[in-house]
């Protein structure tokens, strides 16, 4: 049988040469607590993420986005699913990770613990948020672990359709009246900063990134990614006909890239403490729907008892 | 907008949404020998009930007991939205007087008129699909009696001289039937899982069983159109639908409720425009941004 060493050289191997870790290798078990945190953070985020935009998904403007919207909010509940499932082939339960979410125990993104005030917001949501999620995700194709990586190709494909759509909806609305183009500009001011924190706090105060690079199941670091994602957005903006509130962007030839702004990363602090506009709000409904579901999980359960071979 | 900022295909953007024109292919001319306005009132009927009752399970989104639930209830609203937008449009074809009048040069399609810019008097659903929602036994209880009548009434338009009517069931019919087919086992397990499950069921079944007679009640319109051989008679299926109901509750162990048909207001229902106090409110809802909107491009 081989030994403890024997397991680490194996797995340093496999990273070492960007193969995939699958679930019945040996792996040690930091990798694995850091894999189930960081997963499970993901599929609590899709599942938050429902609700600021299913907020409007009542008040929708036209058959279409409403349909659109619908579609949307449902892939979100849909990609909660499969990460779930990822999580699970870790040995953790989809019922635990639930719980811990409820408690507070695990985190979903910061992005969701801001409310969404128009209509503009389901387009800025698409354009800037699932934007700067794609951007962080991409690389997660790749990443080390196998079903993590084969349930993000699945989920970037999607989520690049929710970035159209959302830009699609801005766009439309930029042609629209002075009202709808002074709201989405307003959309933007709000969604801005709050957008740029998705990528977590800079490189130097991410304790968690320099391992998580090393285990391959991090590929950038977070100051690369808002880079990335602020070069590919500036662009966007001006075809779109807005700015983005930040006095200090600019082009810089000599980097090739674009100089901007820092965020107020106190409030990213508050935020992730429990201190933004909506996280009560988001969790108490997250905890309400899950209570009022209760009686409703035990009669399936029951009923399922009863069919079993042999029952009765 | 400027696809090359994202490449691809800009066909393809709307996920879910834009994929397939459902009436390629099919001939949209009116059959002559029916009254425009008739054949107007009848697709907004079907379009409204559709319309309400996506709205009602759409409330469901991110309150479901499983995040599978979620998923499927979705499902359903997106189906009845669906139906809603191609009789609407069928309606507003059939005779535009009944599409309200918009601000010179807005861009709103009328379809889209219909929808957000009528008030409740002017709305054609059943009451039954307005009720506000209660637990997850009244969703279930509603989709079934809706989705058994309405499985129904689409099985039959399948054969309407209206090419767009024919097309719109037999798209619809395949819906519908996986509707019924849910809310049926959901039926199921909830009168056979818990006495609480149960109970639950039972009640809501009580709330809303007087609802149930209005979906197979034929009124002047249904009548014309049956006639002309576009529309259909509800009490030719009333039969059927009461036959799978008593089906489902015999498999459930549910007795039929004893309790009859609710009242109309000097004989009028949803149909003629008359509902619960419940419909102005969800439309106000339901409309507010178009409203504040009638130039906006969405």
């Amino acid at each position: 049988m081989p030994g403890q060493a024997d397991h680490q050289a194996h797995f340093d191997e496999v990273i070492a040469r960007h193969d995939r870790i699958e679930p019945r290798d040996w792996m040690p078990d930091a990798y694995r607590r850091t894999l189930v945190r960081q997963i499970a953070q993901h599929a609590h985020s899709e599942i938050i993420g429902m609700q600021p935009e299913g907020n409007w998904i009542s008040r929708a403007p036209s058959l279409r986005r409403k349909a659109i919207l619908l579609a949307k909010v449902q892939d979100e509940a849909g990609h909660g699913l499969y990460l779930y499932s990822a999580a699970e082939t870790l040995g953790v339960s989809r019922d635990d990770l639930v719980a811990m979410l409820l408690s507070g125990k695990q985190k979903y993104s910061s992005i969701f613990n801001y409310p969404t005030l128009s209509y503009a917001d389901v387009g800025t949501i698409g354009w800037l948020v699932d934007g700067a999620a794609i951007c962080n995700q991409v690389p997660l194709c790749r990443t080390s672990y196998g079903p993590y990586g084969r349930a993000m190709i699945r989920i970037c494909k999607e989520e690049s359709f929710h970035q159209r759509q959302g830009y699609e909806l801005l766009m439309t609305m930029m042609r629209g009246t002075p009202e709808q183009r002074d709201m989405v500009q307003e959309s933007v001011n709000r969604f801005w900063w709050p957008s740029l924190m998705m990528f977590g706090p800079p490189d130097e105060s991410s304790p968690n990134t320099e391992r998580s690079m090393a285990w391959g199941i991090k590929r950038n670091s977070n100051d690369d990614l808002r880079q990335k994602f602020v070069d590919m957005t500036v662009p966007q903006a001006q075809a779109l006909g807005v700015s983005l509130p930040d006095p200090s962007l600019t082009w810089n030839a000599d980097r090739g890239q674009h100089d901007f702004g820092q965020p107020d990363w106190d409030e990213l602090f508050a935020v992730i403490r429990g201190d933004g506009p909506c996280n009560t709000q988001r969790l108490a409904h997250r905890r309400r729907a899950h209570e009022d579901g209760a009686w409703v999980r035990e009669a399936a359960s029951a009923f399922a008892a009863q069919e079993e071979p042999g029952h009765g | 907008m400027n696809d090359d900022l994202f490449g691809g295909d800009s066909s393809q953007w709307a996920f879910g949404t834009d994929f397939e024109d459902p009436l390629a292919g099919v001939d949209t001319t009116m059959v002559d020998d029916v009254v425009a306005d008739d054949l107007a009132l009848y697709c907004l009927g079907l379009a409204d009930d559709a319309l309400i009752m996506s709205q009602r399970l759409s409330e469901w989104c991110s309150r479901a007991p499983e995040m599978e639930d979620d998923v499927a209830l979705a499902n359903l609203a997106l189906d009845l939205l669906g139906q809603a937008r191609l009789l609407l449009a069928r309606a507003a074809a059939a005779s535009p007087s009944v599409v309200p009048v918009l601000p010179e040069g807005s861009p709103v399609p009328p379809e889209d008129a219909l929808a957000f810019f009528r008030s409740a008097g002017q709305f054609r659903n059943v009451r039954l699909a307005e009720v506000p929602g209660g637990d997850f036994a009244h969703v279930i209880v509603r989709l079934l009696l809706f989705s058994v009548a309405r499985r129904e009434l689409l099985e039959r338009l399948r054969g309407s001289r209206d090419q767009v009517l024919a097309a719109v069931a037999a798209r619809g019919v395949k819906e519908v039937s996986y509707h019924r087919d849910w809310s049926a086992r959901w039926f199921l397990v909830l009168a056979r899982g818990t006495g609480e499950s149960r109970r639950r069921l039972i009640s809501a079944l009580d709330e809303l069983w007087p609802y149930q007679a209005e979906l197979v009640r034929c009124g002047a319109v249904d009548l014309a159109l049956a006639d002309a051989g576009v529309g259909v008679d509800p009490t030719t299926y009333a039969g059927a639908v009461d036959a799978v109901l008593g089906e489902v509750f015999a498999t459930s162990g549910v007795e039929r409720p004893s309790r009859g048909p609710l009242a109309g207001v000097g004989g009028r229902l949803g149909r003629d425009g008359v509902h619960t106090e419940a419909l102005s409110l969800l439309l106000a809802e339901m409309q507010v941004v178009a409203r504040a909107h009638p130039r906006g491009r969405w």
